[in-house]
């Protein structure tokens, strides 16, 4: 039996107990007699045998046919986060039941052009990460498509050059450490290294390459999708806290403003910050464009709150030193260089910039005393 | 369908915490007795408040990969993975004999088999023999050598003991070594003074941690007296005080522990088919641990090095 001849007898099987209405294809019967419809066709009046004739012998049926089949019967987990993902990856009209609103910027195209465009490959991006979705087959056409990831940077790189995957578990690999070899403990942060390629993969191994290198942001995204995303808030997320993390919600309102400025940007993380301090009461800094809806404070944030909240707690005094104006200065620089992780990029001999390491060093020279620490009076009130 | 979620700590700032997580789930994951197999983290991602949401089967088996009963088993885990009704009492246990809650959850429509942790299970007591095993290169390891069960040892939790003292009491009936000692971190018996309590001259120290870290790797090693400084290193056997040390490092690196997971959620009701005889049979050769540490002292972590 051909693979066409298979996709049928499913097709018609199902069509037995139920009318078929799937991108673009429609099949109703009224007891006797099949109507058969696609955009540019359409046929009524068929008995089960003309039914089977017109499916397996027209061949502008054939990519509906082998549509249906491959969504419907390989695919099929109706209503999951995977088969909704797959839909986006080929830019197919998602059901009402995987997503809330109609997207107009992300109109799908027709199917002859969506399958046109699958013989040579949809391209998709997710974060750092670029999907293609394809044909298995172009010889031979069966509807089975297959998933290319790597890094988007890698996008023009040829696979020769690529070090390639076909194991999902391996992506947890690649995700663990950046490119300069650093842990990564916020897999969303933007430091995915690249150099990298998965081919050929199922839908399902797609999903799971995914979850080992962004966690949970497929189930995220598909709950946003459908309207259904469930936010808890600085405070919520705060109060719940026990153990060592019980302090953070002494955190005060103002500071949790300047924790989320420090980490919840598109520059640290991937995500989109829309858990705000309490439900009607926003952060001031923006939740950033990120394409990963962010639910909740992230357990790297409830552990550097912990620190700043023990932090905060201490009582603000006035010091005195000695300092030129360009040396206070200077400690501005420096701590926006740190800030944003620009240290490595001062060159050595750029004396010019205030976080320069030998500008740094000659500051420690001149005013650090003996317990290397910065010259200063407290001043007393 | 069914699922199988390993719970476990992870780290912020070691990547090494979670190699034993990653590599018993994806013993298990091989089995093909689960249709989903997912790792979840208190400090990585996904995090326990969303891995519920990431998997399609109905019906999933929550193995916490921690040692004993307590703060993070029956207060931490069951709150962030929003465990409907859950109450510690509903494990009616000793502090070493929590078995499995069936339990809705807040943010699926879901049943979760919520399951004591991998270091109460009796089949950790096997787990903790073959690790002597695995370490000293000897499947017969018995005669004339002394087995110490090494815990954190704390105030603040009388469970975190007693799971040793269990598997040490379990392993002392099976009469195999010429003694068998708990020893603590942080409070008596110490694990300082590890050979005060052999008069073997060859002790098999393992300690009952999930995975190579801090202490493992830095406290326990110079506390016994293996080496001044961590960094150097040591050798395995050590020589100490006229003993021979075979020091085993972290009991959850031990490939057999995928054998406990699956333990845990057959007793909870999973259907297992043969994968439990193949685990087993697979994890018991010795060599077919998860060797993914790459812990500087990577010479410590299973194989022994012997003087030479």
């Amino acid at each position: 039996m051909t693979a066409l001849e298979t996709a049928v007898d499913a097709l018609l099987e199902r069509a037995e107990d139920n009318s078929v209405t799937f991108d673009g294809l429609r099949l109703g019967s009224d007891g006797d007699a099949y109507t058969l419809s696609t955009p540019t066709i359409e046929r009524d009046g068929l008995e089960a045998d003309a039914l089977r004739d017109v499916l397996t012998g027209l061949d502008d049926l054939e990519p509906y046919v082998r549509n249906w089949y491959h969504w419907q019967v390989r695919v099929g987990a109706k209503g999951t986060a995977r088969r909704a993902f797959l839909r986006w990856c080929e830019r197919a009209p998602l059901s009402a039941d995987e997503m809330q609103v109609a997207d107009p910027v992300d109109e799908s195209p027709t199917l002859p052009k969506r399958n046109a465009a699958l013989e040579t490959g949809i391209d998709r991006e997710w974060g750092q990460l670029a999907i293609t979705a394809r044909f298995l087959d172009t010889t031979e056409p069966t509807g089975e498509r297959v998933y290319d990831c790597w890094h988007v940077e890698d996008a023009d790189t040829a696979l020769e050059a690529l070090e390639v995957y076909d194991e999902p578990s391996d992506a947890r690999e690649i995700a663990t450490n950046d490119e300069d070899g650093r842990y990564r403990p916020l897999k969303t942060a933007p430091t995915l290294r690249s150099g990298w390629a998965f081919t050929g993969l199922s839908g399902r191994e797609l999903v799971d390459t995914i979850g080992f290198i962004y966690p949970a942001t497929i189930a995220n995204w598909h709950r946003e999708q459908r309207g259904n995303l469930d936010v808890d808030h600085w405070v919520d997320t705060a109060e719940r806290q026990t153990g060592i993390y019980d302090v953070i919600d002494d955190l005060p309102r103002e500071a949790v403003d300047w924790l989320a400025e420090a980490c919840c940007v598109d520059s640290q993380c991937l995500r989109r910050r829309e858990w705000e301090y309490e439900a009607g009461d926003d952060l001031e800094p923006a939740g950033g464009d990120g394409p990963f809806p962010c639910r909740e404070p992230c357990s790297l944030v409830v552990a550097a709150a912990r620190k700043w909240a023990i932090l905060e707690s201490e009582t603000e005094k006035t010091y005195e030193l000695e300092l030129t104006t360009s040396e206070y200065n200077q400690l501005a620089d420096l701590i926006d260089a740190v800030a944003d992780g620009r240290v490595d990029d001062i060159r050595e001999a750029d004396v010019n910039d205030g976080a320069n390491r030998y500008r740094a060093r000659y500051l420690r020279a001149k005013r650090f005393d003996d317990e290397g620490g910065l010259d200063a009076r407290e001043r007393s009130e | 369908m069914q699922a199988l979620v390993v719970a476990a700590h992870g780290s912020h700032l070691n990547p090494d915490a979670s190699d034993p997580t990653y590599a018993h789930a994806e013993t298990v994951r091989e089995t093909g007795a689960f249709d989903e197999v997912r790792e979840t983290f208190w400090k990585e991602e996904p995090h326990f408040r969303e891995v519920i949401r990431t998997l399609e089967s109905e019906e999933i088996f929550v193995v916490p990969l921690f040692i004993s009963e307590g703060y993070f088993t029956e207060q931490v885990i069951p709150r962030e993975l929003r465990l409907e009704g859950w109450d510690p009492e509903q494990w009616d246990s000793d502090g070493t004999s929590a078995t499995e809650v069936t339990l809705e959850v807040g943010d699926a429509e879901k049943t979760v088999h919520y399951c004591g942790p991998v270091g109460t299970h009796d089949a950790m007591t096997d787990v903790i023999v073959q690790r002597a095993e695995t370490v000293t290169g000897d499947p017969e390891v018995s005669e004339g050598v002394g087995l110490a069960v090494v815990g954190h040892g704390t105030d603040r939790n009388e469970n975190s003991a007693k799971a040793i003292e269990y598997h040490t009491e379990r392993i002392r009936k099976r009469d195999r070594f010429d003694a068998v000692q708990a020893l603590y971190m942080d409070e008596a018996p110490e694990v300082d003074d590890v050979t005060e309590y052999f008069e073997t001259d060859d002790i098999v120290v393992v300690p009952l941690f999930i995975a190579d870290g801090y202490h493992t790797q830095e406290d326990i090693p110079e506390d016994m007296g293996l080496t001044p400084d961590y960094r150097l290193g040591w050798d395995v056997p050590s020589e100490v005080d006229g003993h021979r040390i075979w020091y085993a490092g972290a009991v959850g690196t031990e490939a057999l522990l995928a054998d406990v997971l699956l333990e845990r959620a057959s007793d909870a009701g999973a259907t297992l088919g043969d994968a439990l005889e193949r685990v087993r049979q697979e994890t018991m050769q010795g060599d077919a641990g998860p060797s993914e540490s790459n812990s500087s002292h990577a010479q410590t972590n299973g194989k022994p090095v012997t003087d030479s």
